[in-house]
């Protein structure tokens, strides 16, 4: 029988691999030099993540499961991430990552499920699968690194120029409906819970709701209504974006499957 | 044949993190114990950040100099307790100013409370590891490696490293 937490690891590391992706995107394109390192050192937490979190999924799941075929030779349905941080840098862009980027699309991305983040490694930190336990108590050191960046940028941005607010307000307006998959229903509430981790949903959404308020206002940016459309990455069912991802994320190890370096 | 512990723990003493060679795993927190089994020992490491690229390269570093020694061994990585900037030695902390990089000047940010990048706040003033100044201003959240800012000195102007609290 499959571990009942596994598909809150496989979620979790798809989540931190697919973000870890796309921030690393902006490698050697973003606005600054500075910036470019950042989400490079963001992305290299992310994958780090990620390693460590397939790592113990593999362990789970045995049957010659290694972090290499959960991260590369797995297709699109199979990964569980949110449907939010496979979104390319733009909100009109269609698939794929090469034309125009924009940084406040990355940035707010960031602010979002970084405040997400937060909570989640806060509550398994408790939780009584100790690896899993073990590694949330290292990703939420980095995460409060990420929430605090990616906050700092959402204020710079939203009280900047009358063009950073406008464009940080539209990656707002874009991403915002988004976040109703964090919630409904609640990601591997059921999963959690046979690890002794209540993620129940009231009190998680308000520390949620809180962050997130707070930074808006400062940043002169107003939070649009989250109704409508919801996403369903989680599931397995993914926006367009995503076997683009994918394809250009595995395509060396597919294409050398045996390749060690 | 029995294990020379104290000649071991002396060559494991001179290994250094390979991204900051002033400073020993042993000083970084990052070696965290060694256990003698029957006819070999286990090395126990703790990694930095998640992502830390220089886990590999420690754990070769280590490999070889157990072969050195001719001590049969193996390395493993522990993740619990999570690594602290708080287990740094204070020689770990002078010999990382003297290196040119500001070490971490408050405990482990294990409440709500982190660093602001961009909004600075009195208490997380940073002193320039070169004139000593606290007049200094962070350039960039993340630096050269995965555990540093980068910063700037606005007394003597010159940047710096800023080994920041984790």
């Amino acid at each position: 029988m499959l571990a009942p937490q596994l598909p809150l690891v496989l979620h979790l590391a798809d989540n931190a691999l697919v973000l870890g992706q796309r921030n690393a995107e902006w490698c050697g394109h973003a606005p600054v030099l500075e910036e470019d390192i950042a989400l490079a050192n963001h992305s290299l937490d992310l994958i780090g993540q990620a390693r460590l979190l397939y790592q113990h999924a593999a362990q789970l799941m045995g049957e010659g499961h290694t972090e290499d075929s959960l991260a590369y030779l797995r297709d699109a349905p199979a990964f569980r991430n949110f449907t939010l941080l496979e979104l390319p840098h733009h909100g009109p862009l269609a698939a794929n990552s090469e034309s125009d980027r924009d940084f406040a699309t990355t940035l707010v991305r960031n602010f979002l499920y970084s405040a997400w983040a937060l909570g989640m490694w806060t509550r398994l930190t408790q939780g009584n699968d100790p690896q899993l336990a073990a590694i949330a108590a290292k990703a939420i050191k980095e995460t409060r690194y990420h929430w605090q960046h990616a906050s700092d940028w959402v204020v710079r941005l939203g009280d900047g120029t009358s063009e950073s607010q406008r464009r940080a307000q539209a990656a707002v307006n874009h991403l915002m409906p988004y976040t109703q998959e964090f919630w409904a229903p609640l990601a591997h509430e059921q999963a959690a819970l046979h690890i002794g981790v209540s993620l129940q949903e009231t009190q998680f959404l308000s520390e949620w709701n809180l962050l997130i308020a707070a930074v808006l206002e400062q940043a002169n940016l107003t939070r649009p209504s989250d109704g409508g459309f919801l996403s369903s990455g989680n599931h397995g069912i993914h926006s367009e974006h995503m076997t683009y991802l994918l394809s250009e994320m595995q395509s060396l190890a597919r294409a050398h499957p045996h390749a060690v370096w | 044949m029995a294990i020379d512990m104290t000649a071991l723990h002396s060559a494991l003493d001179q290994l250094c993190d390979p991204e900051i060679p002033v400073v020993s795993l042993r000083e970084m927190g990052i070696l965290r114990d060694v256990k003698v089994l029957s006819n070999s020992v286990e090395v126990v490491i703790t990694p930095t950040y998640s992502g830390c690229p220089a886990m590999e390269q420690i754990h070769d570093d280590i490999l070889l100099t157990l072969k050195q020694l001719g001590v049969t061994g193996h390395v493993t990585t522990q993740l619990a307790p999570a690594w602290t900037t708080d287990w740094m030695t204070s020689s770990a902390r002078e010999k990382l100013k003297a290196y040119g990089i500001a070490p971490p000047q408050c405990q482990s940010p294990d409440t709500s409370q982190v660093m602001h990048f961009i909004r600075r706040v009195p208490a997380e003033l940073i002193e320039c590891p070169r004139c000593g100044s606290s007049n200094t201003t962070i350039t960039s959240a993340f630096g050269s490696t995965a555990c540093k800012a980068l910063c700037k000195c606005l007394s003597c102007q010159e940047p710096f490293d800023y080994f920041k609290p984790y």
